[in-house]
């Protein structure tokens, strides 16, 4: 049935995936709920929690303020609190209850705005989505900050296409810019990229090709970075989350994007994959991550893998084949005909006695459990061991 | 453009924070406002509790945000085939019979479990509330088409946990309504607390002596063990939480409670003994020697730690200026305590401190300002501050602490000796504090 779990987890939501895109920024993000949120998040969904100060906060909401209406005493308590504080903006996101009382969170960021004299702002979020939904917008909103300033002149009049990140072409555009070509990585959160160096990794990545990462949304950049940023030469789109970005900054700064994770493109392992298993290899996970993991294991090992997005994404992000499936209820019929499932050790209950399991731990999906089991797979070392598992997975089979 | 509009803000001073005990409101010390939320997690949720109940299954149904917190507590007891959802969307508001959502996912849940359970923790969440779902009848369905199956009514509902039963109460009343009728026995059990009354229990002790069975709710092996909790005559609690529960008991079964308030005092640990052993019908216990052993932990503990400065958190036990009290009068030099609010209970303890020691700070746990207040820095040595409890560990930024929430489920005078041994025990060696206060439930299952 339709959005029965029996034993699986859930995706993180929308608003811990707003505080996670925003957190490093300097502003005040308030989850305007009754409890409990701002726990939920904070020991499951944020490695960053223990050592690096962030304000996040939840607005306590009572039963009768909901009822009442009562937005008075949520105004003053964020003014109280922006007040010592000062921070760069404020955030407001409602969540399941705010939603559906239908709380005007654009009217009350106005009042704090006056009240306060900070920048504050809301975004459509209702704890009903998963967090990827909460980056998009969290990052979409950072855009549309960041090109305010733009004359209405920078604008493009022909958008440039969006595309796969591919190695070749990168080679080609920073040949034809003549220097090094400024970078924005845009949908970085430890939701999908955890905390073991991924992001520096990319940096590596990109400076090995001759380009420069001029920020990263929204990880080890600070605001000003960010806010500066329009004067990229290309955005990289990690994630669903990066997408709005990524199109605001086209549209209005005219930087054009590509997708993709790099992810090492070797064919070493090739030959030791000569019998194809009995059945489809899948991996689960977000889309970008998923898709890019797949063709990068294709061409390593040499047969196919096929992505299965549990969360929402877009259109433009899939490539054929891509499966789209939320439920318990549509998982387990397709994976019951897999040979190999790549996904987090959480899904394993639901897959197949007879189908090789490799563990793939996603902090959005099982939160700090397996957070030190992570791969860094953008190290070349890292996906050579991770290419040796999946071989091993197929041989066992095979025995 | 976001731009900044003001100086950036200088450290903030502690005294935005806390407050003197001499000069603190009561029950409410600090206003109410924006909630932080420190990264101390030892402390029991509804799901913990829930678990304890053996061959029993829980169901939350709400939103991925609201079930993300409960969903992965069961993940990292390593208990989720103990656990299912029925995740409400954003369709579900406005174009759903939610009952009948209810009905069909429990149904569904129940038909694809391995094995039936013995019964289903159902936990519907705030919004049931405003969507005005008829649980009567919810209820009503389920145990007519799941014969069998004994389903307790919970709730996830914080909304209204400052007017009305908090989640944490509801449960434990829940809970107690599964218990049936049976002929009373000479037993006594602890209803209602997370953590199992160790052997040394003053009152375990002296009901055992007097020929008395004790249970635990905290200690059942099966649901059929658990169910025996109905034959007992009296039931024990040391939870506050639990009070709505026994009460039901008592209206229900004729099942008689009695609360051992977790006093750190030793002068009502031993009026208590009485009281209960008047319950009983039985002798009144002895208690020198229990209370000379008390004394002595304490002054050993006292001759090693000195003056140190101890700070005590509200998570540590259910009654922490009961324990200021007792640290102070013991020569220990208590000088923080960290607690939103002042239990009604506490009122005297309270009282005694603004009269006696008016200068202790009192600081709040959920404060914003304290996210960013900066946590001191210890030079190397003799330990500069010892801690009970991890959120004082956390905010005083020590490596000596007691890492122990509820009181560990001790009481008593063995209680006052145990915490004296931990107390020497955490200023002898340091702690790692982050390993040390990132597990949830402490006391219970981890894969963590």
């Amino acid at each position: 049935m339709k959005h029965v779990s029996r034993i699986l987890s859930t995706y993180s939501a929308d608003t811990f995936g707003v505080c996670s895109a925003l957190y490093e920024l300097g502003g005040m993000i308030v989850i305007h709920d009754p409890s409990g949120c701002n726990s939920t998040y904070t020991t499951h969904d944020e490695p960053r929690w223990f050592a690096e100060p962030s304000q996040i906060f939840v607005s306590a909401l009572t039963e009768q303020d909901a009822i009442l209406g009562n937005d008075s005493r949520l105004i003053t308590d964020i003014t109280a609190a922006a007040k010592e504080l000062q921070p760069r903006f404020i955030c407001l996101i409602p969540s399941q209850i705010a939603h559906m009382i239908a709380t005007d969170c654009r009217a009350i960021c106005r009042i704090l705005e006056k009240k306060t004299g900070i920048p504050a702002f809301t975004l459509p979020t209702n704890s009903m989505h998963y967090y990827e939904r909460g980056i998009f917008f969290a990052l979409q909103k950072l855009a549309e900050i960041t090109c305010q300033a733009l004359p209405e002149s920078a604008a493009p009049t022909h958008l440039p296409e969006a595309k796969w990140l591919s190695e070749e072409e990168l080679h080609k555009l920073r040949q034809k810019k003549g220097k090094a070509l400024r970078v924005n990585v845009l949908g970085a959160t430890p939701l999908d990229f955890a905390m073991n160096g991924s992001i520096d990794s990319m940096r590596h990545w990109l400076e090995a090709r001759g380009c420069h990462l001029a920020s990263c949304w929204a990880m080890g950049s600070d605001l000003d970075t960010i806010l500066a940023s329009h004067e990229a030469d290309l955005d990289l789109v990690l994630s669903y989350g990066g997408l709005g970005a990524a199109r605001v900054l086209r549209e209005r700064a005219g930087i054009p994007y590509r997708i993709g994770i790099p992810f090492p493109h070797c064919a070493s392992a090739r030959g030791d994959a000569a019998c194809p298993p009995e059945g489809p290899a899948y991996i689960i996970g977000e889309t970008v991550f998923a898709e890019s993991l797949s063709r990068a294991l294709e061409a390593a090992i040499g047969l196919p893998f096929t992505a299965i997005v549990p969360m929402e994404t877009d259109d433009e992000l899939l490539l054929p084949g891509t499966l789209c499936l939320t439920d318990e209820d549509e998982l387990s019929p397709v994976l019951r005909e897999a040979a190999l499932i790549i996904a987090d050790p959480l899904y394993q209950p639901i897959c197949p006695a007879g189908a090789a399991f490799l563990s793939l731990p996603h902090i959005a999906f099982s939160g700090r459990l397996y957070e030190e089991h992570i791969p860094n797979l953008i190290e070349a070392d890292c996906f050579a061991d991770f290419t040796k598992k999946i071989l091993g997975k197929f041989q066992q089979n095979r025995v | 453009m976001l731009k900044r509009i003001s100086p950036l803000p200088g450290p903030l001073p502690e005294s935005a924070v806390c407050v003197p005990i001499g000069r603190a409101g009561f029950p409410a010390p600090f206003p109410h406002g924006l909630e932080y939320s420190p990264p101390c997690r030892g402390t029991w949720n509804i799901v913990h509790t829930g678990m304890l109940i053996p061959e029993a299954h829980q169901i939350f149904i709400c939103a991925a945000g609201c079930l993300r917190g409960v969903v992965l507590t069961a993940a990292e007891m390593g208990l989720m085939e103990r656990f299912s959802s029925i995740e409400l969307r954003e369709s579900d508001l406005t174009g759903r019979d939610n009952e009948q959502l209810i009905l069909a996912g429990v149904a569904d849940i129940l038909a694809h479990l391995p094995e039936k359970p013995r019964a289903v923790l159902l936990f519907p969440a705030c919004v049931h509330h405003f969507l005005g779902c008829n649980l009567r009848y919810v209820y009503r369905e389920l145990r007519r088409r799941h014969p069998g199956i004994d389903f307790a009514e919970c709730f996830m509902d914080p909304i209204r946990q400052t007017r009305h039963l908090t989640p944490e109460e509801r449960l434990r009343r829940a809970i107690g309504r599964l218990l049936p009728e049976l002929p009373k026995k000479k037993q006594a059990s602890f209803f209602g607390n997370n953590l199992r009354a160790p052997a040394e229990h003053d009152a375990t002790r002296l009901l055992r002596e007097n020929g008395w069975a004790v249970r635990d709710m905290a200690d059942c092996a099966s649901y059929d063990e658990f169910r025996e909790l109905g034959a007992s005559s009296l039931q024990l609690y040391t939870n506050p939480f639990s009070l709505p529960a026994v009460r039901d008991l008592r209206e229900r079964l004729q099942q008689d409670y009695f609360y051992l308030p977790q006093v750190w005092d030793e002068d009502a640990i031993e009026r208590l003994l009485m009281q209960l052993a008047e319950r009983l019908g039985a002798k009144a216990p002895d208690c020198t020697e229990a209370r000379q052993r008390a004394e002595q932990a304490l002054g050993e503990a006292q001759d090693l730690i000195g003056q140190t400065p101890i700070a005590i958190d509200l998570t540590f036990t259910f009654r922490p200026l009961s324990l200021a009290c007792l640290l102070l009068r013991h020569g220990f030099h208590v000088t923080k305590i960290y607690a939103d609010a002042i239990s009604p209970e506490e009122e005297a303890d309270f009282r005694d401190l603004q009269e006696h020691h008016d200068d202790i700070e009192l600081w709040p746990t959920k404060a914003p300002l304290l996210r960013e207040l900066s946590r001191p820095v210890h030079a190397e040595g003799a330990p500069a501050c010892l801690s009970l409890g991890q959120k004082a560990a956390f905010f005083q930024n020590t490596p000596h602490f007691v890492n122990m929430v509820e009181g560990g489920g001790r009481w008593g005078f063995s209680a006052i000796e145990a915490l004296a041994h931990d107390m020497i025990a955490a200023y002898r060696t340091p702690k790692d504090i982050e390993a040390n206060v990132r597990r949830k439930g402490l006391g219970g299952p981890s894969l963590l």
